[in-house]
């Protein structure tokens, strides 16, 4: 029982054969190259595996890979081409990570955050993050950085 | 080794053909947030996986004939964004925004959330106390269960395998009222309830109180809501409510917390639930979100 799924990765249209119980995450990753989502817990609890899915985040590990079939998937791959690298930029200046493994996922949340509402409150902040886990940081230098991204885009605005 | 088959109809009347087809061999997907791991853990084999999620007739969010209609596939981060919802039903609201982490209310639906019908479900209570209705449907028909007949045990509904969940009708409330919604978790973000309770007060001190999480079902308290009924809650009025509360509900001990605790803060979150409800319909405050306990 296979499966021709399509969907667009990070611009690229993609078609693959899949099985019905292939995870999104394990095809990602096994099969298209894309390493930015981790498996962390494999349970929708720690956020490292997220990707975008249509416009908002999703846990790319409690998902099967058929259920993305037509639709427009993005991850850290792409955030050059989709010209979002500057939150990749504003994280490293902020030192916002040590062992990174958790990094894509913050940064797709933050994406995702700021796309919706662009000027976020240090509550919306957190809320928009509560499910990505870091285990080496604190928090304190993620915050700081998407904060220095919110300064930064109104600065370009106004 | 998992194997099973996977449909995407377009359609109800599709989905229901494949239903009675596949019976209880089938499984319904909707965000798949309870489903994926019961499949993963093999508590669920199904030879079919029935994904809802792009059937349009399902996707309704909408006010109608004196009723708010939450289609099946409607996702929490649509209802916490709805102002419909925000303005309407605040109590739903409220406990919506206290469901996961944003990255699961994208793809979580509140149908799902009844029908994995786990004791803790962040819905149930919310639900109950509004009256809501659980609409369902089968190729031969369609029937409609209130919120409060719908569990039946833990993980278990009225929903035969022959159904489908369609939407999710709530009435809505003519003059002043006031909700709320407290869940216990150990943290916030992603932890389920250890006690969940909801509370709808209207202007002639009409009182609906549910709980979830302290018992194999979520459950209304008659007993509370006849103490209080019509009177304003004095602290004596108050002890004899939150003894019906006591009486009603039976926690289990678990990882999660023990009974003793569960019991205690039964009452201590009863009061809180009592007190914002009421002040929310006198004075509109506390804000609905702000944080009760
Ligand atoms: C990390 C994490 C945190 C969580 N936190 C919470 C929390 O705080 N509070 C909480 O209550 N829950 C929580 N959950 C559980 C889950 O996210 C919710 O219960 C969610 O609402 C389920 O919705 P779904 O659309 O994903 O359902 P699915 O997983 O797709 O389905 C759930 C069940 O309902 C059945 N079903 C789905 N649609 C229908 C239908 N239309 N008709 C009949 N049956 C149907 C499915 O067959 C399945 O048995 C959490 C889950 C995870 C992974
Ligand atoms: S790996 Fe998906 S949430 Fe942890
Ligand atoms: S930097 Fe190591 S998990 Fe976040």
């Amino acid at each position: 029982m296979v499966r021709e799924i399509e969907f667009t990765l990070n611009g690229y249209h993609q078609k693959i054969t899949v099985k019905p119980s292939e995870k999104l995450l394990d095809v990602l990753r096994d099969r298209l190259g894309i390493t930015s989502a981790k498996y962390g817990c494999g349970k929708g609890e720690c956020g490292a595996c997220t990707v975008n899915l249509d416009g908002k985040t999703v846990r790319s590990c409690l998902m099967y890979a058929v259920e993305a079939d037509g639709s427009v998937i993005e991850t850290l791959e792409g955030f050059q081409r989709l010209g979002k690298k500057e939150i990749q930029e504003i994280y490293q200046k902020h030192n916002a990570f040590q062992c990174g493994f958790c990094a894509p996922g913050f940064i797709m949340s933050t994406d995702e955050l700021l796309s919706q509402n662009p000027d976020p409150d240090e509550e919306e902040i957190k809320e928009a993050l509560a499910g990505n886990l870091c285990r080496c940081t604190g928090y304190k230098n993620i915050f700081s950085a998407v904060k220095e991204m919110v300064e930064k885009r109104k600065g370009r605005e106004s | 080794m998992l194997n099973f088959d996977y449909r995407r109809p377009e359609s109800l009347v599709e989905a229901l053909s494949l239903r009675k087809e596949w019976g209880g061999k089938s499984s319904l997907l909707m965000g798949g947030t309870d489903l994926f791991l019961a499949i993963e853990e093999e508590v669920r084999r199904p030879e079919l996986l029935i994904d809802l999620k792009k059937i349009d007739e399902l996707s309704r969010l909408e006010e109608k004939d004196g009723s708010v209609h939450i289609g099946a596939a409607v996702t929490y981060s649509e209802l916490i964004r709805s102002d419909l919802i925000h303005d309407k039903l605040p109590g739903i609201w409220e406990s919506s925004r206290l469901v996961a982490s944003v990255g699961i209310r994208n793809s979580a639906t509140m149908v799902g959330n009844i029908c994995n019908a786990v004791p803790s479900a962040e819905s149930a209570a919310p639900l109950m106390v509004r009256g809501a209705m659980i609409h369902i449907a089968s190729s031969s028909g369609s029937r409609t269960v209130p919120a409060v007949d719908f569990f039946t045990g833990p993980r278990r509904t009225v929903v035969k395998d022959d159904e489908i969940v369609t939407s999710i009708s709530v009435p809505l409330l003519k003059g002043k009222f006031g909700e709320s919604y407290v869940k216990l978790g150990r943290y916030r973000g992603e932890d389920i309830a250890q006690v969940a309770t909801a509370v709808l007060v209207d202007e002639k001190l009409n009182f609906a109180i549910a709980y979830g999480a302290v018992g194999p079902v979520p459950m209304r308290i008659p007993g509370a809501e006849a103490v209080l009924k019509g009177k304003k809650p004095t602290a004596d009025l108050l002890d004899k409510a939150k003894a019906e509360v006591l009486s009603t509900v039976t926690p289990i001990a678990d990882i999660r917390a023990s009974r003793e605790y569960r019991l205690h803060m039964c009452a201590v979150m009863f009061e809180k639930a009592i007190a914002a409800a009421v002040s929310r319909m006198e004075t509109g405050a506390p804000a609905y979100g702000a944080r009760l306990i």
